[in-house]
């Protein structure tokens, strides 16, 4: 897909999902700091209630300003984001109730308990105490034996629960984590994995950044990818795969073959340097590959092939290749 | 939270602040109390004792509305630029900007806190003021008034300079060069009317002679400035508090980029 291409999606993938009551509104937004960077230019977004979002992009595309401007942490310098309908500036009170945000930084008070900080959280978002669920939400968090524990003597992966805990303690039907699994172990990186789809299936709309690609392959619905400030495609996790997906056949040959046989011309085969392996690439903006024929034909061409194997280019070769192009 | 106002959240704030000043007891209260009780030593006992009385009352009683004073402003300036200031440097301020309050509830949050703590300094150093002399509050009322307003204006004050502050050094810059200094000068240990014409004139352009005179009058009727002055001086100093917080949240400055 082209980057033009890619930039027409995301026009067509907005105007479309604006008509089915998105949970986060997001139009022309534009982000210049004072120091005169300009760290979003013009974004338009709609999130849709309930699904995981992935939001791509290089250190520096924007990503945290657009959460932190939606999170009432930065101010916009134009454009209009709503949450479910309430401006996040004139209703800040309403649209910010809804939303949770767990940074990107193990940003947290260090004496403090386990139990008070994330207490301290639902009270600022303005709940009334409800000792029962914070318990269910620690105990969740594999946090109920640490509740009393000064934070300071928790491990970097404990503290990074606290914070999602701290995100959760008001309920929130919006859940912004901005890089959540960054330096913790595979371990904890796969619990988050299986929280946040429990988050989903109770109706919580997810809104992740993250440089591990194979996250977003893994959970998100829809991957949005930004870059120097702009948003360059969005579009449905598997449509982008079947799309922006390469997949290539190999044929590893029983005999090396000197040339391509005539016979095969028609197919985009090319012949591997040593000439023992036959590389079939298909796939890539919805092209369907005839894999039946090709095999049919290296049967009537006489090649011999002792085994094959499949590569699929991720979701990680896709970014990467967008993020080249550049805006 | 409740139509309006979202009191959780204030009472969330106010009670993580008490609570800072529980885990810092040492720093809060016995530190103060302890520097008290040697002013007390040095300048009731060892010179208080070569001054007999000062405007009918004993030196030693005369010094305890100025000591008092001294601590109330300087720990609230503290206390609420701290609180403030230290969310900013560590980064959880993050969570306050990002929850549904506004500005009048952080600030009720903080500042109350630091009020809180500053008054209830004031009434302990009173109390250790009375192990040392005999303190006798003419008007109790308007000291309380007095202790309150003050506590609230500097605490104010200093969530202004909690808001300012970029490093710990600026944090401290103020309170030291300015309140202090402005504390000792405006008749903390002395009477200005014992000062030669001239620089009791030039005393009069510092503000905290004001609010140190209107406390002082609260306990013993005396006073180097007229009392209702010294109120009107208190409440402006409140009031130039107030619009400075009032536009920083307007603006965002040093909160938001």
């Amino acid at each position: 897909m082209s980057l033009r291409n890619a930039t027409i999606d995301v026009r067509r993938a907005t105007s479309q999902i604006g008509s089915v009551s998105p949970v986060i509104s997001i139009r022309h937004l534009s982000k210049t700091y004072a120091r005169g960077q300009t760290a979003l230019r013009d974004v338009s977004l709609d999130i849709r209630r309930g699904e995981i979002f992935a939001l791509l992009g290089p250190n520096g595309a924007g990503k945290t300003t657009l959460i932190n401007i939606v999170c009432g942490i930065v101010t916009p310098s134009a454009g209009r984001v709503e949450a479910d309908g309430h401006d996040i500036i004139r209703a800040y009170r309403a649209a910010r109730s809804l939303i949770g945000l767990v940074p990107q930084e193990l940003t947290i008070g260090f004496h403090e308990s386990v139990l008070a900080t994330v207490s301290f959280s639902r009270g600022l978002f303005g709940k009334a105490p409800d000792p029962a669920y914070v318990e269910k939400l620690l105990r969740d968090l594999s946090l109920w034996d640490r509740r009393n524990s000064q934070i300071m003597t928790l491990s970097g992966g404990m503290k990074r629960r606290v914070m999602i805990a701290k995100a959760l303690s008001h309920e929130p039907q919006i859940l912004f984590l901005d890089e959540p699994t960054a330096g913790v172990d595979v371990e904890l990186r796969r619990d988050m994995w299986q929280l946040v789809r429990k988050l989903r299936a109770a109706g919580t709309t997810i809104i992740l950044t993250t440089h591990y690609l194979e996250e977003a392959e893994e959970m998100a619905d829809r991957v949005g990818v930004i870059n120097k400030g702009e948003l360059i495609l969005l579009e449905d996790k598997k449509t982008l795969m079947r799309q922006l997906g390469k997949k290539r056949l190999t044929l590893v040959l029983g005999v090396p073959l000197a040339e391509i046989p005539a016979r095969l011309g028609a197919h985009p085969l090319t012949l591997s340097a040593d000439r023992r392996e036959l590389v079939y690439a298909y796939g890539g903006n919805g092209a369907e590959a005839n894999i039946a024929q090709l095999l049919a034909d290296i049967a009537e061409a006489g090649v011999v092939v002792k085994d094959l194997r499949t590569d699929e280019s991720s979701l990680e070769d896709i970014f990467v290749n967008l993020i080249r192009r550049g805006p | 939270m409740t139509a309006g106002l979202n009191l959780h959240a204030i009472r969330a704030i106010y009670t993580y602040e008490m609570a800072r000043t529980a885990r810092t007891l040492l720093q809060s209260i016995v530190s103060p109390v302890l520097s008290t009780s040697l002013y007390f030593v040095v300048f009731g006992s060892a010179i208080g004792s070569r001054i007999s009385h000062v405007g009918g009352v004993s030196y030693g009683a005369f010094i305890v509305p100025g000591l008092i004073m001294l601590g109330l402003l300087t720990q609230s300036i503290a206390n609420a630029s701290f609180g403030i200031y230290f969310p900013r440097f560590v980064g959880t301020i993050y969570e306050v900007l990002s929850a549904p309050v506004s500005a009048v509830e952080i600030v009720t949050a903080y500042v109350g806190a630091a009020a809180t703590k500053s008054v209830l300094l004031g009434l302990i150093t009173l109390a250790t003021a009375t192990l040392f002399v005999s303190v006798h509050v003419l008007h109790p009322v308007w000291m309380i008034a007095f202790l309150v307003l003050t506590s609230i204006t500097f605490s104010m004050f200093g969530f202004v300079i909690g808001i300012w502050a970029d490093s710990f050094e600026k944090l401290q810059l103020i309170p030291l060069l300015i309140v202090t200094p402005l504390t000792f000068l405006g008749g903390s240990f002395y009477s200005i009317n014992m000062l030669p014409p001239l620089w009791r004139g030039i005393t009069l352009f510092n503000p905290v002679v004001y609010l140190i005179s209107g406390f002082r009058w609260s306990f013993y009727g005396i006073s180097d400035v007229n009392v209702a002055i010294s109120l009107g001086m208190t409440l402006v100093f409140l009031s130039a508090c107030l619009g400075l917080v009032v536009w920083i949240f307007k603006t965002g400055y040093r909160l938001k980029t």
